[in-house]
């Protein structure tokens, strides 16, 4: 008797009230209280459907909504163990939302989830092309004197990262996933001369002052 | 027989009042909310500031707030002022500051917090902070009846040690904290909270010894803070210290020059913080300074001050045009900008503050007590709960020590907290069997840039060719910002963690002498402790049996029934009348009872899954 929910994997065992919870329940459907997170995936955890185009404000207020039920603050005057489940709730719902929320952790995530291991490794290019089109980019940094002509190398950035963010829809919606690697890849890279001008930037104010 | 169910047990003790503690670098401020109103805790002649400066009387005596700054001008030997830009800070740390700190200071013998000397104590800005929060709680507790818990705040750019020094504080004044929580974040919630203000907000928070700009977007009773920064070590101080050095020049110039005592430094240095005071209202004024018995006039207009302090408040203009361009977002997107800090009266600096954020600043709460009103909100969010949700980030990037002293970055700054992420390093030698740990906070490159938080060694690593190893170093940032580091070599499973604490914070065993030495009523106050936190566990134990009660109470027999419902009435009386022990074996006795009804609500369970 006492092993016959261990076969189902569907229900488990409240820490608290010992009732039945089904599995992925934030609370236990009896006495209310706070369960461990469960091994979900991103887009589950948040309630988002799993595609790589997102409305944000979506991701937003789904991030709120869970933010609001399990966040630390709310278990200030609670047992210590609700604390540490808490602590360990929001963890992973940030750890969603931060991945969710930037396009190329989100690329990542999904070719991870199709499958791919190593991705580190299988988005480092020996594409002479867009190497090229990466030193020109880099070269227009360096030269740049003023925040107005960094501004306008970010918007070339900005446009770039856009396309390439428009093409990985369409590469995920077909799983099309050598397409997808290679869309990263190049996203990867013009995120990298973004950060490169905006510490560009910084450096240029700092002259200035 | 019919069920008998109680009224559901209220998890907070409402008796118990939560405040909220701006505990600042020149003044402190203690507020609460009250029927719903927030309200700062203020003095007989009606001022809510508590000067953050202690006497130390040889007689033993403590003296806190006004009457120990009246000291400082006749007797600053004994006095201590500006501790908090001591929390957590090694003496390495505080070189730059020797002058501007007219204490004497002594190290430690373990090389951890900066010690000072007063009337022939030895003391830790921990044990300072403490006496400044037990003569705060003594104002709140006048007003309010017993008080235990607040929520207290730091500057948003407070390090790991100085949070940590913070916490250690409260513990010694037997204050429980709630949440610590960043300065701007509180200010923030006093104006979105009170005046209903939407939109993304910049928050200018420049107090007296540390400068914090945070931007935040608010909706709806959301509270999200998007990035942060600022310097830990620039404050109002370094304004008064600007207008010391010139009127002492100004003395060379007429006497030669003298030698002056620490204690005469910190005379001039409050000639010096009048003056900007004075200038904050009117566009000039004349200051006497008198050291051995000589007197000196020194006069100073809005014109030259300001061109005195230009310097330092470009910095900070820097420092927000950097987070701003951290954040990726222009100007024109903020829609306001929040002044905090006694030092934003000073003319220059909010004319700079319109002119860069293209606004009219904010000021319609005080802001000497804007940061106290927030954090009183906060505590009565937690204590009463509310809808409000508050979301911090990290200040600064966390990373540990590679080969040739290069910063591998774990968590980067502005992340979400509380949070956790872990990276993998290796070995560099063949048969390498221990690794040393180093965590370090900063934006810097290299190690010896950045600060330095706590080292530890991962030892018993098996003979391996390098690189071999697979060590997993997990950062874990909890919801008051204080970080745990732990190692663990995955092939073999050997697992080090530490609470990043030892660099310059305290030692258990100091804190542990400290509580004794310092709490008259220690072994009371821990029993009432240990009770409370046995209590709200109990609690858990009875809201749970009674929800499986009213839930599936029909699978026990009349007699289970009666038995677990007398375990639940010896709970119950074993919490009114106040007995750890008493407590722990009734609720161990309901556990027990209830065990056979655990799992047949299981099986039920199972069974409605399946049909």
């Amino acid at each position: 008797m006492n092993d016959l929910y261990k076969l189902n994997s569907d229900v488990s065992c409240c820490w608290s009230c010992k009732g039945p919870v089904i599995k992925h329940a934030l609370f236990c459907p009896t006495c209310d209280v706070i369960q461990p997170p469960s091994d979900i995936d991103h887009f589950v955890r948040l309630g988002i459907c799993r595609c790589y185009v997102l409305d944000l404000s979506e991701l937003d207020r789904q991030y709120f909504h869970f933010q609001r039920l399990l966040h630390p603050d709310k278990f200030v005057c609670h047992t210590s163990k609700e604390q540490i489940l808490s602590q360990a709730q929001v963890t992973v719902l940030n750890e969603a939302y931060e991945t969710l929320k930037n396009p190329l952790k989100r690329a990542y995530y999904l070719l991870r989830l199709s499958g791919c291991v190593d991705i580190d490794l299988i988005t480092k290019t020996t594409n002479s092309d867009l190497l090229m089109e990466i030193m020109e980019i880099h070269e227009l940094l360096n030269d740049a004197d003023t925040v107005d002509e960094i501004k306008v190398i970010e918007d070339q950035i900005n446009a770039k990262m856009i396309l390439c963010e428009t093409s990985l829809e369409k590469a995920f919606v077909k799983e099309n996933l050598d397409i997808a690697v290679e869309l990263t890849t190049r996203l990867k890279y013009f995120k990298k001369l973004f950060e490169e001008s905006s510490s560009r930037k910084i450096y240029i104010t700092g002259i200035n002052i | 027989m019919l069920l008998q169910i109680n009224e559901p047990t209220s998890r907070s003790n409402k008796n118990d009042v939560a405040i909220g503690i701006d505990l600042g670098t020149t003044n402190s401020v203690v507020a609460v909310v009250k029927n719903g109103q927030s309200l700062v805790l203020r003095d007989e002649q009606g001022s809510g500031l508590i000067p953050s400066v202690v006497a130390y009387g040889d007689d033993g005596s403590i003296v806190v707030g006004n009457e120990a700054r009246h000291e400082l001008l006749s007797n600053p030997q004994i006095v201590v002022s500006s501790i908090k830009r001591l929390m957590g800070r090694g003496i390495s740390d505080i070189k730059s500051l020797v002058g501007t700190l007219p204490f004497e200071l002594g190290i430690a013998a373990d090389g951890g917090m900066v010690r000072l000397k007063v009337s022939g104590k030895t003391l830790t800005p921990v044990e300072v902070s403490a006496d400044i929060l037990l003569a705060i709680k003594a104002r709140a507790e006048n007003a309010l009846g017993s008080v235990k818990s607040a929520v207290i705040t730091v500057p948003a750019y407070f390090d790991d040690a100085a949070r940590n020094a913070t916490k250690d504080a409260a513990k010694l004044a037997g204050i429980k904290v709630l949440r610590l929580i960043n300065e701007p974040t509180a200010a923030a919630l006093a104006y979105g909270l009170d005046n209903h203000v939407e939109g993304l907000y910049a928050i200018y928070d420049f107090g007296g010894g540390t400068f914090d700009i945070s931007l935040l977007h608010m909706e709806r009773g959301v509270f999200q803070v998007r990035a942060t920064g600022g310097d830990v070590a620039l404050g109002g101080d370094d304004l008064d210290h600007s207008i010391a050095e010139v009127f002492l020049s100004e003395r060379t110039k007429l006497f030669g020059n003298e030698t002056i005592t620490s204690t005469e430094a910190k005379q001039v240095l409050s000639i010096g913080r009048m003056a900007k005071e004075c200038l904050s209202i009117n566009s000039c004024g004349d200051w006497v300074i008198k050291i051995n018995d000589k007197s000196s006039r020194h006069y100073l207009d809005l014109k030259t001050f300001e061109s005195l302090i230009t310097n330092i408040v470009e910095r900070t203009i820097s420092i927000c045009r950097g987070v701003i361009i951290d954040a990726g977002i222009s100007v024109k997107e903020i829609k306001g900008v929040v002044l905090v800090g006694g030092c934003t009266r000073v003319p220059l600096i909010r004319r700079r503050v319109s002119e860069f954020f293209e606004c009219n600043p904010l000021v319609d709460i005080n802001p000497d007590e804007v940061v106290a009103v927030g954090a009183a909100m906060q505590a009565y969010a937690l204590t009463a709960g509310s809808s409000t949700l508050l979301l911090d980030v990290t200040p600064l990037s966390l990373g540990i020590e590679t080969m040739g002293g290069i910063v591998e970055r774990v968590i980067p700054r502005n992340t979400p907290i509380p949070v956790a992420m872990a990276q993998e390093f290796t070995t560099y030698q063949n048969n390498q069997d221990s690794m040393l740990i180093h965590v370090v906070q900063g934006e810097r490159e290299m190690v010896e840039q950045c600060r330095s938080l706590a080292s530890f060694v991962l030892s018993g690593i098996p003979q391996m060719v390098a690189g071999r190893a697979r060590i997993c170093v997990t950062f874990v940032v909890d919801a008051d910002g204080l970080l745990t580091v732990s190692a663990k070599e995955k092939i073999t499973g050997i697992e080090q963690e530490v609470s990043v604490k030892p660099s310059y914070g305290l030692t258990e065993d100091e804190m542990t002498r400290m509580l004794r030495d310092s709490l008259e009523h220690a072994r009371e106050d821990i029993k009432v402790r240990l009770f409370a936190e046995a209590k709200v566990e109990a609690i858990r134990s009875l809201l749970a049996v009674r929800a499986a009660l009213v839930a599936d109470g029909d699978l026990l027999s009349i007699d289970e029934k009666s038995q677990i419902h007398n375990a639940l009435e010896s709970v119950e009386s074993a919490i009114r009348d106040g007995v750890i022990e008493i407590l722990q074996t009734t609720v161990a006795t309901l556990e027990d009872k209830t065990k056979i009804f655990a799992i047949r609500r299981i099986n039920r369970g199972i069974h409605k899954r399946f049909d």
